[in-house]
């Protein structure tokens, strides 16, 4: 199966901090990736490199047969690349339903607009109106999924979705995932959260200090496999 | 009393024309333009040598200067002024500054210090009678009018357009507005182009009331800003109320006293500053 997005080598840096040393990573068309690692083990740094919000070189990144490393962001979110960052990073001033739309400034076609974010999170329906931080932790996450999922990318990249989330709120959001796959979107998720991230994915990837400690099918590993990769003791 | 408050507000209308594309520049990007006064007698003199160039025509030629500005804000924002936003303030406001001096002695060259206006063929002399012996210039109600336009217009723009979704989605947080494929630097260029038009407009309206000479920009800046932080940053609205409190300030302190005029204005402004510094009426823009 040829990767529908692959990086190679990939090196990122933070000023004069390296934050990525020649990683290698991969996915496949329809597939669930799972990405875990420490903090500061670079996963945010890869879905920014993947994203062009963190500099990468051109051949590194590879989306689609395109060479598309360090490419501004808007260029890649038009070709099929959306991401859910970090902290959800909503748009205060904008209302639920605002921020919605502004996800699908980037013009693609596809399966997702207003009407079926709504049929998935009937809660943003009644609150659209409303402003976007006004609603609690949960239901942000979901207008910043909504957000990234208007852009009907091919692959949607989700930058810890749970953080700061109660346990029963994660299970909520990560019920969606089913839906958002169906016609085989491929999805690549950071989390923090092993077993979650286990049990979500096909593939998992374990990062250790900017580079790859452990990769394979998710159900391949055990607690100490991955504790040993994750923690490198 | 009544009239006071009255040409109080007239005079709000200038000054909210005055801070309109100041208050537009700082929500959209952050940015303080300190030659936002030389930019409006720059629209006035631009209007002046259109009037010049094809014989009397005030207001085909202020229409015609619009689109002009438009051009022009548009350029400036994306080749210069883009160059200098970021964290740190400083660049933005020396290069402004620099741009007032440039503009004030590049005017100063062109058309001489003489004091000059638009002829407008007997409108700014034109009074309406409102009955119990009170009554107001026209031009001064035009302006008033178009004040109250473009602030009902701008915020029209930001708070129902995707033009105004953008500028909202770049002034929250432009590294994420770039990730759903907002162009920043294009967005504030749109800002500042919108941002030149209300600049001439205020220029042309300025020039028809009164006179405008090329040194007379800085006060006009201190008007402007004045009227921004007294309504508070961000709100159109609270921009125009500024204006207006700033206004009807400066005519009560012009009846007591011919000098206080101006310095009533000031002191209004510091009583704000130091009881309310966020201005009146804040709000992230929209």
């Amino acid at each position: 199966m040829t990767a529908l997005l692959s990086v190679h080598g990939l090196e990122a840096f933070y000023g004069d901090a390296q934050a990525l040393f020649g990683l290698d990573f991969s996915l496949s068309q329809g597939e669930v990736v799972a990405v875990i690692g420490a903090n500061g083990a670079g996963k945010s740094t890869l879905l920014k490199c993947l994203t062009g919000l963190v500099r990468a070189p051109r051949e590194a990144i590879r989306f689609g047969g395109e060479a598309i490393g360090g490419l501004p962001p808007g260029q890649i979110v038009r070709r099929g690349l959306a991401m859910v960052p970090e902290g959800r990073r909503l748009f205060p001033s904008l209302s639920v339903e605002e921020n919605l739309k502004i996800g699908g400034h980037a013009g693609r076609r596809g399966p997702w607009n207003l009407q079926r974010l709504y049929a998935l999170f009937p809660i943003l329906a009644e609150k659209r109106r409303s402003p976007a931080t006004a609603l609690s932790g949960g239901q942000q996450q979901m207008v910043a999924l909504g957000r990234a999922l208007m852009s009907n990318p091919q692959v949607l990249l989700c930058d810890e979705l749970s953080l700061g989330l109660a346990p029963v709120v994660i299970r909520e959001i990560y019920a969606a995932l089913p839906e958002i796959t169906r016609e085989g979107m491929t999805v690549a998720i950071v989390e923090q959260d092993v077993t979650v991230a286990q049990r979500v994915s096909h593939r998992v990837y374990c990062l250790q200090e900017g580079r790859v400690s452990l990769a394979g099918r998710s159900d391949a590993f055990t607690r100490e496999q991955i504790s040993q990769a994750y923690f490198g003791v | 009393m009544l009239e006071t408050i009255l040409q109080g507000l007239l005079l709000g209308g200038l000054y909210t024309l005055f801070a309109l594309g100041q208050s537009l520049m700082f929500g959209v990007m952050r940015l303080t333009n300190t030659a936002q006064g030389d930019f409006i007698i720059l629209g006035a003199f631009a209007v002046i040598a259109g009037t010049a160039l094809v014989g009397q025509a005030p207001l085909p030629v202020t229409l015609a200067v619009l689109p002009v500005a438009f051009g022009f804000g548009y350029a400036l924002q994306r080749f210069v002024l883009n160059g200098t936003l970021g964290k740190d303030p400083l660049p933005s406001l020396v290069v402004t500054f620099g741009l007032s001096i440039v503009i004030q002695n590049l005017l100063l060259e062109l058309f001489s210090a003489d004091p000059r206006s638009i002829e407008t063929g007997g409108l700014d002399t034109r009074g309406l009678a409102l009955g119990g012996g009170v009554s107001v210039g026209v031009l001064p109600l035009i302006v008033l009018a178009a004040a109250l336009a473009a602030t009902a217009a701008l915020q029209w723009l930001f708070a129902r357009t995707a033009l105004g979704r953008s500028f909202r989605a770049v002034s929250d947080d432009s590294e994420i507005a770039q990730l759903m494929g907002l162009d920043a630097k294009k967005v504030y260029a749109l800002a500042t182009a919108i941002a030149f038009v209300l600049i001439a407009l205020a220029g042309a309206l300025q020039g028809m009331r009164t006179t405008v000479s090329p040194a007379d920009g800085p006060m006009l800046l201190l008007f402007a800003f004045e009227a921004v932080i007294i309504g508070g940053m961000g709100s159109f609205w609270g921009t125009l109320a500024g204006a207006m409190i700033l206004g009807i300030t400066q005519q009560i302190g012009f009846r007591l006293d011919p000098g206080w005029g101006i310095w009533a204005g000031h002191l209004v402004f510091l009583l704000v500053l130091l009881v309310r510094p966020q201005g009146l009426f804040p709000k992230t823009v929209g």
